[in-house]
């Protein structure tokens, strides 16, 4: 079970940073999003991995580490939010710089059309 | 228990939801004067604590009473305190400032600010690692807000970059936590500090992947050398009195280093191995970096930021040293330097709104219609920034200089920091006298600066003398905060 764990974390990764290093506003929050995806599959692995465990303290004598829990939903709350923020800052940057490119402006060599029309 | 400790993170809260209720929300005047009043109420509140915290040791403040490594823990020692006076003093200047119509661009410009100072100051105070990743967040989505306060198109285009960067940042953080806690199975400062020597061989591998981490997650936050692109257009294109409050930001990212790695992991070899030879070459290169920043900059905004960068440089290198002199420097440097970073971005949007079309930009303009007050100003933070006598950047600058030991080490600091030194003082005496006096054009009217704007710019550029008037008492208090910094790593959190 850790080697599956441990390969779905990795390949999350590999694609959000994938799209992070996208130059379109777009594919970075997708990125951004799947980043957390692997940031809170992590912090929930780090407490170990146990199977058939108890998540209730005092219901088996066998229980699963609750603090890693506790923070996992800390982090996905603020993931949320987070997202949530860049979301209406990337349509706010639509809107002001004419594309979604993360630079604001297009590069020129590429796509002179669209950039000459923005 | 001390219930004073967790006050500068509730009050500041407070105020923030205050200006969101009636009456405040629809009356502007009232929402400026609990503004301003707010801080003015955190700046005794620190002030009590610094008193507060020199006369006593350390304080653990345990939150709903859990017990220590379980439960959050708050830290108040003088270091800590130090910080908060600091930041209450920048948000005073900066509430006072933005309250001569910078607040009318948007309704939540005060609560917006108080909830940033809400997470710089859990920051400062907090003693539990994933504890400071959520202060982190908190400050984190106030100052996206801040930054593009008022809009437009370049400070859209500079919150893009900013708010990215910072969320893989914050990714980054959490990988961290989670490796910390998985080879030590503690968040807790002191508990990971007393529990570092018990680990195995593996564990500390662990440690070290997330302590990698944890340099580059600081080093975004204080924007040290490969790090620090996003805050040149970040700082420049911010309101005024965001950027003012901003000069404390990065100092929150140096502040997380000396914690962590100053405090928590003196004693670890890993760090004496390879972390500090990295922020010590990282230091100096940062340094070079925000000098270039300095001497290409085309208006005083711009170059007020990459001073800000040099700072950081100084700072990070000295703090890779590891000694309680080069805290003891490191201590009242970081004061100085914020403050006068601070003063300077006052400083060019009144300059700015004086000089017609040019604003703050290098080249000929209008004469300038209060050129004393804004003259005076300027010669002081510069000559403060600079480091000559008899301002606070002289003895910040001694202190560096001394505290680093003979050697190699010397050379390369010593030359570091003087050669940006008269760097700095080249670019700012040429900004200076094209600003204040290559001026051509007839006198228009001017957007004068009011008693509010001028009473805030005051307020930080009067800190300079002051810091070097009472530079005696100032330092042998940093001396005694260096000391219990390194003395606390060596306690564990039930010895409080």
């Amino acid at each position: 079970m850790e080697l599956l764990v441990a390969i779905i974390i990795g390949v999350l990764t590999c694609s959000a940073v994938f799209l992070i290093l996208r130059a379109r506003t777009f594919a970075v929050m997708l990125g951004l999003t799947m980043l957390s995806y692997a940031v809170n599959l992590f912090i929930f692995a780090s407490g170990g991995l146990k199977m058939g465990a108890g998540a209730v303290l005092k219901a088996t004598e066998d229980y699963a580490d609750p603090l890693p829990q506790a923070l996992v939903l800390t982090a996905i709350v603020i993931g949320f939010a987070m997202t949530a923020f860049l979301v209406v800052l990337s349509i706010r940057a639509r809107a002001d710089l004419g594309n979604d490119h993360v630079d604001g402006k297009l590069p020129v060599a590429k796509n002179t059309r669209q950039g000459a029309s923005s | 228990m001390n219930h004073l400790i967790i006050l500068p993170i509730l009050w500041p809260l407070l105020v923030a939801l205050l200006t969101m209720l009636p009456p405040f929300d629809q009356n502007l005047l009232l929402r400026r004067c609990l503004s301003v009043g707010g801080s003015a109420v955190l700046v005794l509140l620190s002030v009590l604590l610094v008193l507060q915290s020199s006369d006593t040791p350390a304080q653990l403040y345990q939150l709903g009473n859990w017990p220590a490594p379980f439960g959050i823990s708050l830290l108040l020692d003088q270091v800590s305190s130090l910080m908060l006076c600091l930041t209450s003093v920048l948000a005073l200047a900066a509430s006072l400032y933005a309250s001569s119509g910078e607040d009318e661009n948007g309704p939540f410009f005060h609560a917006l600010l108080h909830f940033q100072v809400m997470g710089i100051n859990g920051a400062f105070l907090t003693a539990d690692l994933f504890n400071l990743f959520v202060f982190f967040e908190v400050l984190l989505i106030a100052s996206y807000s801040l930054l593009i306060h008022g809009g437009g198109k370049a400070k859209t285009k500079a919150a893009v970059h900013y708010v990215i960067l910072n969320l893989v940042g914050s990714a980054m953080f959490l990988f961290a936590l989670a490796l910390i806690y998985g080879a030590s199975g503690t968040l807790n400062m002191l508990d990971l500090g007393t529990k570092v020597a018990t680990l195995s061989d593996t564990q500390l591998q662990l440690l070290q992947a997330a302590v990698a981490l944890l340099l580059v997650v600081f080093g975004l936050k204080a924007a040290v050398m490969p790090l620090h692109f996003w805050l040149g257009n970040a700082y420049s294109s911010a309101s005024p009195a965001v950027a003012a409050l901003f000069a404390i930001m990065t100092k929150v990212g140096i502040y997380s280093l000396l914690r962590v790695f100053a405090m928590v992991l003196q004693d670890a070899g890993f760090v004496a191995d390879w972390v500090f030879p990295v922020l010590w070459w990282t230091g100096l290169l940062t340094i070079v970096m925000g000098v270039l920043g300095v001497l290409a900059s085309e208006d005083l905004r711009k170059m007020a930021s990459y001073l800000v960068i040099v700072s950081v440089g100084s700072l990070v290198a000295i703090l890779s040293l590891g000694t309680a002199e080069a805290i003891q420097a490191l201590l009242y440097y970081l004061v100085h330097s914020t403050l006068a970073t601070a003063a300077l971005f006052l400083l060019a949007d009144l300059i700015a709104n004086q000089r017609g079309k040019a604003g703050d930009r290098l080249v000929n303009g209008r004469k300038m219609a209060q050129p004393v007050l804004l003259g005076t100003a300027f010669i002081v933070v510069a000559l403060s920034v600079v480091g000559m006598p008899p301002f606070s950047g002289f003895i910040g600058k001694l202190l560096l200089l001394q505290a680093v030991p003979q050697g190699s080490t010397m050379l390369w600091y010593w030359s570091f920091l003087l050669g940006s030194s008269l760097m700095l003082l080249i670019a700012l005496s040429r900004a200076g006298s094209i600003l204040f006096w290559q001026v051509s054009g007839s006198d228009v009217e001017a957007r004068l600066a009011g008693r509010r704007r001028a009473s805030a710019l005051l307020l930080l550029v009067i800190a300079s003398p002051l810091l070097s008037l009472f530079a005696g008492p100032l330092t042998a208090w940093c001396q005694a905060a260096a000391a219990q910094l390194q003395q606390i790593a060596t306690l564990s959190p039930g010895a409080f």
